[in-house]
């Protein structure tokens, strides 16, 4: 082999390589990727039942129900709508009504969710992001009331 | 007083590293090997400061000194004495104070080996290691001063983080650390040859055990990680592909193809220009992990406060470090002589391979982790992308790479056969093959992916075997013998097939996890829950009163087919200062396998919800990543690695090294 074929070679593998993982990425970002939307979005861009979505809002006071097994339902709100929520499992330990939480699942009507993920905050200081932005958004934020105390 | 000292320490540390910077590259540039002299000293003595800084907020720790801002934050009189201990590095101040330390750590340890580095490449060296040192204690002594007072003092402090107060927090982050920064040595080396314009196979020899040692500690780091929210979450998973995990993970792939290639540099005097970028990528990635953790653009349990001038600072030292080392690398690159070029199917060949997939494998992971935030910095859509994404793209790109690897690890040097290397491979192609169709057959019409991935971890731990085996003993050979002759192979081989028989090891746990049984139920005391062929009973529920928590705890009796196997404990902890609930996970192992149980709220009725998981040789998962680091240490005792050897006499040609 001469030395341009050895390089042609050469090239000729990593552009395979990177073709097929392009490929892959760019699949897999048609089909894999998941939208974040709040109660109020899923109204406004009139989300189609059965696609995978993460919702974020407040849990609505007094609408958590739980029955046998570990089904447990819930309404997940902002200041414009509100979403019946289903769940099978055992709820994040920060997981409190009137708390922002995210739910991953899949939506089944244009007001029940089913959750097969619900994530609360990982310690007490915070809002999950999007959830805090999408509040914001509508001015419904209410300021970093049990924010941590900044340093400084 | 310690405390305002501490921070002084820290200030002339900055000011020592000032010159570190600047007066070894002038000497370097002028040759002048008094000014080049500098830099192992003034190195030495910024360990010295910033080692002296970190015992003194420690101390202010130990003490409970409640007028230090960042002790009031994030300790408690009450706490025990291990978290006050690694709490020092469990808030943001503390652990970039951390980060610091292991960098001129390491700056005075390539101080220190002197002998074995030449004057001009060390000098280099140590001021590119000092730019580094310079932009992390002006962003520490500017945005997140850990020595700050409060006036008046606090009575009593607001408590570590629950999640963190485990021992996980003790061991996790400094071998992260050392791993992240560790690579910032191979990115100073990399620097300073492009700053020298030369580099050649001594270079190579010198990086290498640096570049290894690093490997190892974040492959420890990351594993420890790994198996710190594997019990401390409680929701059972090992990996979730979030954001923060990819940060520690891209360096990883890139560090592992950065080993891999300073191989081929080192034996071949080959693949120069790409190993210098692929260490000053790697240590990019490095940086672009702590922007990514500690800015506070992702909500983890990571990212400690969140404060946009942290992030904006972060993002700088980013830039200007990426940027510069680009830019030298473009500016001077095509200077360097280039290697030669050698035959595809060979063990360079192979290695070239390894690179090619590694760092594909870990631009997937860039773009999948990047991706979401630049797509909503431009559009403000936020979209996230999870375990699909990841599992897609991937999967099929590593693959490949684990198929090839026995393979490539039996190739020759220089010219390597290939049927002849896959006819010494096809004993264990064979059993693997045939070990996977036993598997099919028996759990016949369960996940595919847990037999198929099994037979690649086999096929993963033969091959390595295999190579240690065939090159001690061929037919004939007495044991005694072939004994000998294997503990007489280099150690750079042991350590090789070693690491590679716990890269087996981990996938044999990955893939197992697809046998995994997961039930959800809600229990009364002596009631039962079922998951697969195990099954548990709820004993009873204790309140218990701690220090600083009080809990419920949950004891639960496990059956297996029927039989008692023991029992385990299940915790709901409400950690009193922060008023902030936990969940404590129960574990029973059994063999290389774990029953895993977590608790949730109890309901009215007195029942309360148990989420119960098998994991079949769950423990192989990180089990492999010890075997993993293990095998890169081995690598580093080897004789020609090891820190301080002499050189090897000239009059041996740079060829005659007994290929492996």
């Amino acid at each position: 082999m001469t030395r341009k074929q050895r390089r042609l070679t050469l090239i000729g593998v990593a552009g395979c390589v990177l073709a097929v993982a392009l490929g892959l990425v760019l699949y897999a970002m048609n089909d894999t990727i998941v939208f974040f939307n709040s109660p109020a979005d899923i109204q406004a861009k009139s989300v189609q039942p059965g696609t995978r979505i993460r919702l974020g809002g407040l849990v609505k006071e007094g609408s958590v129900q739980r029955g046998a097994d570990q089904q447990i339902t819930f309404e997940v709100m902002d200041a414009e709508a509100a979403i019946k929520v289903n769940y099978k499992g055992l709820l994040p330990d920060l997981f409190r009504e009137g708390q922002g939480i995210v739910a991953e699942g899949i939506l089944e009507s244009a007001s029940v969710f089913r959750a097969d993920s619900v994530l609360a905050k990982h310690d007490e200081n915070y809002m999950p992001r999007e959830v805090a932005d999408a509040l914001k958004k509508q001015g419904h934020w209410q300021g970093e009331a049990d924010a941590a105390p900044k340093t400084q | 007083m310690l405390v305002e000292a501490g921070h002084f320490a820290l200030a002339l540390a900055l000011g020592l590293s000032l010159i570190q910077f600047l007066v070894p590259l002038w000497g370097a540039r002028a040759n002048d090997p008094v000014l080049m002299a500098v830099a192992p000293t003034t190195a030495v003595a910024v360990f010295a400061c910033i080692a002296f800084s970190f015992l003194a907020l420690t101390f202010a720790y130990l003490n409970s000194d409640f007028s230090v801002l960042n002790v009031v934050q994030n300790s408690h009189s009450a706490k025990p004495l291990i978290y006050k201990i690694s709490g020092v590095w469990g808030n943001h101040e503390g652990s970039m104070l951390l980060w610091v330390l292991i960098l001129a750590l390491f700056g005075a340890v390539v101080a220190i080996s002197r002998n074995s580095i030449p004057m001009r490449l060390q000098a280099n060296t140590l001021a590119v290691q000092a730019a580094v040192t310079i932009a992390f204690l002006l962003f520490i002594l500017t945005t997140s001063n850990p020595f700050t007072r409060v006036v008046p003092a606090a009575l009593e402090g607001q408590d570590l983080n629950p999640l963190l107060q485990d021992p996980g927090l003790a061991i996790h982050p400094p071998l992260l650390y050392i791993g992240y920064v560790g690579f910032s040595i191979s990115f100073a080396f990399a620097c300073a040859a492009l700053i020298d314009g030369r580099i050649d196979a001594v270079w190579a020899r010198i990086v290498r055990p640096w570049t290894l040692g690093a490997w190892a500690f974040l492959t420890l780091g990351i594993a420890m990680g790994s198996y710190w929210a594997y019990y401390e979450l409680g929701w059972g998973g090992w990996w979730f592909w979030d954001p923060v995990e990819n940060a520690s993970l891209m360096p990883w792939l890139a560090g592992t193809a950065l080993v891999h290639s300073t191989v081929v540099m080192e034996k071949r005097d080959a693949l120069k220009v790409w190993t210098i970028l692929l260490a000053i990528l790697t240590f990019s990635l490095s940086l672009l992990g702590t922007f990514l953790v500690r800015s506070g653009v992702l909500t983890s349990v990571h990212s400690f406060a969140v404060d946009p001038e942290r992030g904006t600072f972060i993002l700088g030292i980013l830039i200007l470090f990426v940027g510069g080392s680009l830019a030298l690398f473009a500016w001077r690159a095509p200077m360097l002589k280039q290697g030669g070029l050698f035959a595809p199917v060979s063990r360079e060949g192979a290695l070239v391979v390894n690179n090619l997939f590694l760092a594909t494998a870990c631009a997937t992971v860039f773009i999948g982790t990047l991706y979401p935030l630049a797509l909503e910095v431009l559009t403000g859509e936020k979209i996230s992308v999870g375990a699909p994404f990841f599992n897609f793209t991937f999967l099929p790109l590593i693959v490949p790479l684990l198929l090839l690897l026995p393979l490539g690890q039996t190739l020759a040097w220089k010219r390597g056969n290939f049927l002849g290397t896959a006819q010494r491979l096809y004993a264990v192609f064979g059993i693997s093959l045939l070990a996977t169709m036993v598997m099919f057959a028996f759990t016949y019409g369960g996940p595919v992916a847990a037999p198929l991935g099994i037979g690649l971890g086999l096929y993963l731990v033969l091959g390595s075997l295999n190579e240690i085996v065939s090159r001690a003993w061929s037919k004939g050979t007495p044991l005694a013998v072939a004994w000998r002759k294997a503990r007489g192979l280099p150690r750079s081989a042991w350590g090789t097939a070693i690491a590679h028989a716990g890269v087996g090891l981990t996938v044999i746990g990955i893939a197992a996890t697809a046998w995994g049984i997961e039930a959800i139920g809600s229990l009364k005391v002596g009631e039962r829950l079922k998951g697969g062929d195990y099954e548990v009973r709820l004993e009873r529920v204790i309140p218990r009163v701690e220090a600083n928590y009080r809990e419920e705890a949950a004891v639960l009796t496990v059956f297996g087919n029927g039989r008692e196997l023991g029992t385990l404990e299940t915790m709901k902890r409400l950690y009193v200062t922060r008023g902030m609930p936990t969940t404590e996970a129960g574990i029973l192992t059994i063999g290389l396998g774990q029953v895993y149980a977590s608790i949730g709220d109890a309901q009215p009725d007195g029942s309360i919800g148990v989420r119960l998981y098998h994991k079949p040789l769950v423990l192989l998962i990180w089990i492999g990543s010890l075997v993993m680091a293990i095998g890169g240490g081995i690598s580093l005792t080897d004789r020609r690695l090891r820190i301080g050897a002499p050189a090897p006499a000239k009059t041996m040609p740079p060829n005659a090294v007994p290929a492996e």
